[in-house]
């Protein structure tokens, strides 16, 4: 088991990860759909905007973040020596 | 790992990527046969009876007596197959069948179910999955029970997990009883069972093993069907195979065409018409009960006034008329009252498909949004799958990959809804009522479609056609004319996502009851063989159950099943979350959290649905907006103001946020 200090600085980093990951996943579904009427002002081939954001550029981006959370985090657990047994 | 199984492991890829090399010959050879004279009936046959054999046939090779592989396919899926299967596990009958019906008709509020549906997953990447991997048991109940001590937490866990899942299991019942009954010419109830039947063999004999392998094979069915006829349309619609970029253009042309329907002369006629209707509706809705004693005195004089030679199907019209009339005032109240919203939202100019909120409000749409996305993240049949991936490290990739596959159909499906819309308002709106296509007429029999030329002008208006939203995919094949082998495909999709969903949740019914509530509550000393056992018989009953309460077709399915996600939202979410999150969250604060979200999400269900109560404007279908909040108060404050969890407890939890020492939970 790793120290107390190292899983503290740990979780904090996956704090952080975290609330990056929850600010952008809120920005794309709520704060987009807030202002969409505004958005679909803008057309971009062919779609607006803010129609496109909830049928297509949310889920882009959630594909992203997950993914994205993911390689960050196995790699955090590395540099703090948490990572599973097998890898060692 | 047992080295024998490392083959099939290891080999994955090539042969899963050989399966659909052969899928896709069967499909090509029967469109070929198609084209030298085979009926629809058999080719049918020939969609349906090789699917379910598939299915079957790998639950026969997939077969095992191991507790481990039984409850978590012995922790040995890799994340990119984890992903597909849960990719089936979770698109359902609904999202293959209804969603982009949904879309057409609601256009851009439609489009909560798609971002509701998706971003769920973010939730579940950062705040569940992985923990729940490192935690390393068999169900969501048994985390429950672990981390609050007692069988108090984890029976609630097994209540609120069987109530979401079994109202959802019905609707993927009856979405197969539907399309077996559809495309084979059997009765409804035939088809429930013959469907029932193909799961039973797969479950049984290898439990999540099985499930894993068949979803995936499932997943790869459904996608194929999915795709194949929306890129036909795009093709023919825009000249470019890619539908998902494609539809920006046809978007502009519906905008275009409903602008034009709205300035129509003869449409303002129909609307004027429906309009009419409303006040008549209304004066009935008003003038209960006297009004429905006057209806059917009216017909039962018009059934006597028939002259005795009269043509039987006249008489029959008549009979089955007063058969449909409502049994009594308050459900002539609540029909009536349906009927006059319908007729009111065609007695108004057409809503553009684009503009935001032109149908549900903006408080109810992100609402609905929210507990989407937070009740996909808190359903117990799809956290179980990330118990069956190797390692943490995989767990989260695993997330990933689950809403890859999910995206290839959800962004589809706005498409989807477009080409469909654009050619409804193109090219069948405006026809002379004598020269509609024959696909109309097929499925108003079955009646998922309806028309009725109300001005009598001859031309078909834009509102004296209703599609129900289910027609939109099953119906497109035909709308875009291609070949019935494409109709046949579709419907081996919709089966395989309806059987993959029932799968995912007839086992987890199954482990409440068999894992949970035998094993860890009733007789702890059960031996492995007795548990899987009971576990094997369980899943017979509860399928069973399922299938007898399907065949009575009740309406109130749907509804139901949107409302099991409010419920898994507001129960099984803040107590999951709080119990890797916060070190200090106790026993009681669980319990009095759960209650409170699960009770005041049933309340305002039951309350808003029934005895019109009404929070804030929200409807009903987002009722878990009040409960999810309380629920993570609740856990909050009530855990301060008692006792702290012992040291092992905290303990259990710092374990819980690192990887390390999965390798144990392996145990057993």
């Amino acid at each position: 088991m790793a120290d107390k200090k190292t899983l503290e600085a740990y979780w904090n980093e996956n704090k952080k990860l975290t609330a990056f990951t929850m600010i952008i996943w809120f920005v794309v579904t709520y704060v987009a759909a807030f202002f969409a009427k505004d958005l679909n002002n803008i057309v971009i081939f062919g779609f607006p905007f803010g129609y496109y954001m909830a049928a297509q550029g949310s889920l882009i981006v959630f594909v992203w973040l997950i993914f994205n959370y993911a390689f960050k985090m196995n790699k955090l657990d590395r540099k703090y020596g948490v990572q599973e047994e097998e890898e060692e | 790992m047992a080295k024998q199984k490392s083959a099939f492991l290891d080999n994955l890829g090539k042969i899963y990527l050989m399966y659909t090399g052969i899928f896709i010959a069967f499909v090509i050879g029967l469109g070929i046969a198609e084209k030298m004279g085979m009926s629809n009936k058999t080719m049918g046959y020939m969609f349906m009876g090789v699917t379910i054999g598939v299915y079957a046939l790998i639950g026969v090779l997939s077969r095992t007596a191991k507790i481990s592989e039984y409850y978590v396919a012995g922790r040995s899926v890799p994340a990119f197959f984890n992903g597909m299967a849960t990719g089936s596990d979770w698109m359902s009958a609904a999202s293959f069948i209804g969603m982009a019906g949904t879309i057409f008709g609601l256009g851009y509020d439609g489009l909560a179910y798609i971002m509701g549906w998706t971003g769920g997953y973010v939730l579940l990447a950062v705040f569940l999955g992985p923990y729940l991997r490192k935690f390393g048991q068999y169900t969501i109940p048994d985390f429950l029970g672990a981390r609050y001590g007692g069988h108090a937490a984890r029976t609630i866990g097994i209540i609120a997990a069987i109530t979401a899942s079994f109202t959802y299991l019905i609707a993927q019942v009856t979405g197969v009883g539907i399309i077996m009954s559809r495309f084979l010419a059997i009765d409804f109830q035939v088809g429930v069972f013959v469907g029932l039947a193909g799961i039973l063999v797969c479950s049984m004999l290898g439990g999540m093993k099985a499930v894993t392998w068949t979803q995936v094979a499932q997943y790869i069915i459904l996608i194929v069907a999915y795709l194949t006829p929306v890129t036909v349309m795009s093709y023919k619609a825009t000249g470019v195979p890619i539908s998902q970029i494609m539809y920006g253009q046809v978007l502009q042309k519906i905008d275009a065409k409903e602008k034009a329907i709205n300035a129509d002369a003869k449409e303002a006629e129909v609307r004027a018409l429906w309009k009419k209707e409303v006040a008549k509706i209304d004066a009935d809705i008003k003038g209960l009960p006297a009004s429905l004693d006057q209806k059917k005195q009216d017909l039962d004089a018009k059934l006597a006034a028939l002259p005795a030679d009269a043509p039987a199907k006249g008489r029959e019209a008549v009979e089955k008329a007063i058969k449909g009339l409502p049994k009594n005032p308050e459900e002539a109240k609540e029909k009536w009252t349906a009927a006059k919203t319908a007729a009111a939202g065609k007695s108004k100019p057409i809503k553009p498909y684009l503009e935001p909120f032109a149908r549900l409000d903006m408080k109810n749409m992100l609402a609905l949004t929210f507990c989407l996305m937070v009740g996909t993240a808190g359903l117990p049949h799809i956290l179980m799958r990330y118990y069956t991936v190797p390692s943490v490290k995989d767990a989260r990739i695993s997330v990933g990959w689950s809403l890859f596959f999910i995206f290839l159909l959800y962004f589809t499906a706005p498409a989807y809804a477009a080409f469909a819309r654009n050619e409804v308002l193109s090219n069948i709106v405006g026809l002379p009522i004598a020269s509609l296509p024959t696909w109309m007429a097929n499925w108003a029999k079955v009646g998922l479609v309806s028309f009725k030329d109300i001005n009598a002008d001859g031309i078909l208006q834009f509102y004296e056609l209703t599609i129900g939203p289910d027609a939109i995919v099953l119906a497109t094949p035909e709308i875009a004319g291609l070949p019935y082998v494409v109709s046949g495909l579709v419907a081996a999709g919709g089966l395989a996502a309806a059987l993959s969903t029932a799968d995912g949740l007839l086992l987890t019914i199954s482990n409440a009851l068999s894992h949970d509530l035998y094993y860890k509550i009733v007789n702890p000393k059960a031996s492995i063989l007795k548990r899987l056992t009971i576990s094997r018989v369980l899943l017979v009953v509860v399928a069973l159950i399922s299938a007898y309460v399907a065949t009575f077709k009740l309406t109130i399915i749907v509804e139901l099943v949107a409302w099991a996600f409010s419920i898994a939202a507001a129960s099984f979410f803040p107590a999951l979350v709080m119990g890797i999150w916060d070190k200090r969250a106790n026993k009681a604060g669980a319990l009095a959290g759960m209650w409170a979200g699960f009770g005041t999400c049933l309340f305002y269900m039951i309350g808003s649905r029934f005895y019109g109560l009404d929070w804030w404007g929200i409807k009903t279908i987002s009722s878990g907006l009040f409960g999810i909040p309380l629920g993570f108060i609740t856990i909050y404050v009530v855990s301060r103001l008692t006792a702290a969890p012992t040291k092992e407890m905290q303990e259990l939890v710092e374990s819980v946020r690192i990887p390390k020492g999965a390798g144990q939970a392996h145990a057993e």
